[in-house]
């Protein structure tokens, strides 16, 4: 059900994003979402994309990378629905480490999110009614 | 076949050793004197005369060399023959603007080799060795002196020289060598690269390697060990009394016996020059004992180490030196803390991370900053940025322990800092005092 996520470690130098993003255009990957966590001299670029095993790949073996399992939760299209995903997270002491939301033509609006346990999370929310977003819908 | 390659003399009793050593230096002393008019010089500023060197012992009366001596009498100052008795040159990198030139005659060039020899079959080599000696050639004393050893030994000499890495695995398997030479950084980037290639420690024939010219710790010693399936021999040596072999690691690896009976060691105060007793720590002063070309007295290496004649388990009877501790060379001061780049590499091996480090030093506001990039492993990459953070963290502080000053971390992607196949550039320092 998780959908995996890559993640890349980025100098803070000029260039290093448009070089890994080119990469990945150039080998026809799309990226379905992207966010970035910055700290003083280095970022973490985290993708959800079309073939992830794929985009490792062409990073090259000398790019820092890291796969893991994140959650991606399909938003209604109306005011409280973060809030209601968020206060199942809240009731089952679940903690989000970050999150990320995107929107997609054939998806709508979706929200990623990282939590320690992926399983246990996607278990809360399925019981709750959540619509989660599965690796075939990326 | 024996474990010495010349075993009288490198079990010879401290008694016979000493005798030898009175009758050389004293030889010694009246062959610079007439022949050396830089050091004749010295000797006479300082009052000294030929003849008050009856002894090894007297040798405290002599004057110190220092690398400015070296920089003051280049070329031929210091030169102890004829041009037509010598027979080759070597010469230092010059990295730090100070380019030393050493004259061999071949009498010097066979004691040299024998030195490297020795330091061989210590290490277990052979006439039925594969020596594969990957130290540069040229005017590198690595190359040259480690392939005239693997020689006298009778070893097959792989004469391979540095660099091109595809190579060097390449004839290591084909040919099988037994015993590789080269810097331990490049060891370890050829244990990388043969891992790399799916190749398994059991997979070559090596048995031991012989690492020198660049400092290196005890746990670079194990993964190397480690990554390659030998065992790894320290060897010490400087273009300025010869090159490597001056003292080489024997079984125990507890320390590099000097070949004593061509280079008189001491260990002095490198503030004072007083003479130190064995087991303190100082600053090692070489004296060429039978070196006809380039015959230094008294020389000043600037490292720091401690001497000592505690009885070896190989049988070798000669003085033993630590691993160089630092360089005062090396050595930073950074808010007036002394660092030593090895210290830096040892927090490291400690915290489990590859020796790959770059160190860099400034000054902002009239304060010394002091930077180390790091590279991370692969295996420890994460997607939470608070993760790589509190490595960092955790990394600054075992610094702090271990250096007295925190230095500022920066985590690194891997092969990010540029490698050299010879020595690696470690430090770079920006700090512009006026």
């Amino acid at each position: 059900m998780a959908i995996k996520q890559l993640s890349v470690f980025m100098e803070n130098k000029q260039g290093q994003l448009s070089g890994a993003v080119k990469k990945i255009a150039e080998a026809g990957i799309d990226i379905r979402a992207l966010s970035i966590g910055e700290a003083q001299d280095f970022g973490i670029l985290r993708l959800i994309v079309s073939d992830t095993n794929k985009a490792k790949a062409v990073l090259g073996e000398d790019t820092l990378c890291k796969t893991n399992d994140v959650i991606a939760v399909k938003m209604d299209d109306n005011a409280g629905a973060l809030c209601k995903v968020l206060s199942v997270f809240d009731a089952e002491q679940i903690d989000v480490e970050y999150s990320y939301a995107f929107t997609s033509r054939d998806l709508g609006a979706y929200v990623v999110f990282r939590v320690a346990d992926v399983a246990k999370g996607e278990k809360v929310l399925l019981e709750n009614g959540v619509t989660l977003v599965c690796k075939d819908d990326i | 076949m024996s474990n010495y390659f010349q075993e009288e003399i490198e079990t010879a009793s401290r008694e016979k050793i000493v005798e030898i050593q009175n009758e050389k230096i004293v030889k010694q002393v009246k062959h610079v004197y007439e022949n050396v008019a830089y050091y004749r010089n010295l000797m006479d500023k300082q009052g000294v005369k030929p003849e008050d060197i009856k002894s090894i012992d007297d040798i405290k009366k002599l004057p110190f060399l220092t690398k400015a001596d070296l920089r003051d009498a280049y070329p031929y100052g210091l030169l102890g023959t004829d041009l037509k008795d010598c027979v080759r040159i070597q010469s230092t990198s010059g990295t730090t603007g100070r380019r030393v030139v050493a004259f061999y005659t071949q009498h010097d060039i066979d004691l040299w080799e024998e030195c490297c020899a020795r330091a061989i079959v210590a290490a277990g080599g052979t006439n039925e060795d594969v020596v594969q000696v990957c130290y540069g050639y040229g005017l590198f004393t690595g190359g040259p002196g480690l392939n005239g050893g693997s020689h006298k030994v009778g070893s097959l000499t792989l004469p391979m020289s540095s660099g091109n890495t595809e190579r060097q695995i390449q004839f290591m398997m084909d040919l099988q060598s037994t015993i590789l030479c080269c810097t331990p950084s490049y060891a370890a980037f050829i244990g990388e690269s043969l891992a790399e290639k799916g190749y398994k420690p059991e997979d070559n024939k090596l048995k031991a390697g012989i690492f020198g010219a660049e400092p290196w710790t005890e746990e670079m010693r194990k993964s190397i060990e480690k990554s390659l399936g030998i065992k790894a021999y320290d060897i010490y040596g400087l273009t300025e009394t010869s090159g490597p072999g001056v003292a080489f690691e024997c079984e125990e690896q507890t320390g590099m016996h000097i070949n004593e009976d061509h280079f008189y060691a001491e260990i002095i105060n490198p503030d004072t020059g007083e003479v130190l007793p064995e087991g303190e720590k100082g600053e090692l002063v070489f004296t060429s004992l039978d070196k006809e070309a380039f015959p230094l007295l008294r020389y000043r290496t600037r490292d720091i180490c401690v001497l000592s004649r505690k009885k070896c388990s190989c049988g070798r009877t000669h003085v033993k030196m630590t691993k160089p501790m630092g360089r005062s060379d090396d050595m930073m001061i950074i808010r007036g803390v002394n660092v030593f780049p090895s210290q830096i590499e040892t927090v490291l091996l400690n915290e489990g991370y590859a020796p790959n480090y770059q160190i860099l030093v400034d000054r902002k506001n009239n304060t010394d900053t002091l930077d180390v990039n790091v590279e991370l492993l692969p295996e420890q990459m994460s997607d939470k940025v608070s993760d790589i953070e509190a490595m960092e963290k955790k990394l600054e502080g075992a610094m702090r322990t271990m250096l007295g000053i925190g230095p500022k971390i920066h985590l690194v992607p891997p092969k990010s800092i540029t490698r050299s196949e010879g020595k690696a550039v470690r430090v770079i320092d920006k700090r512009k005092l006026v």
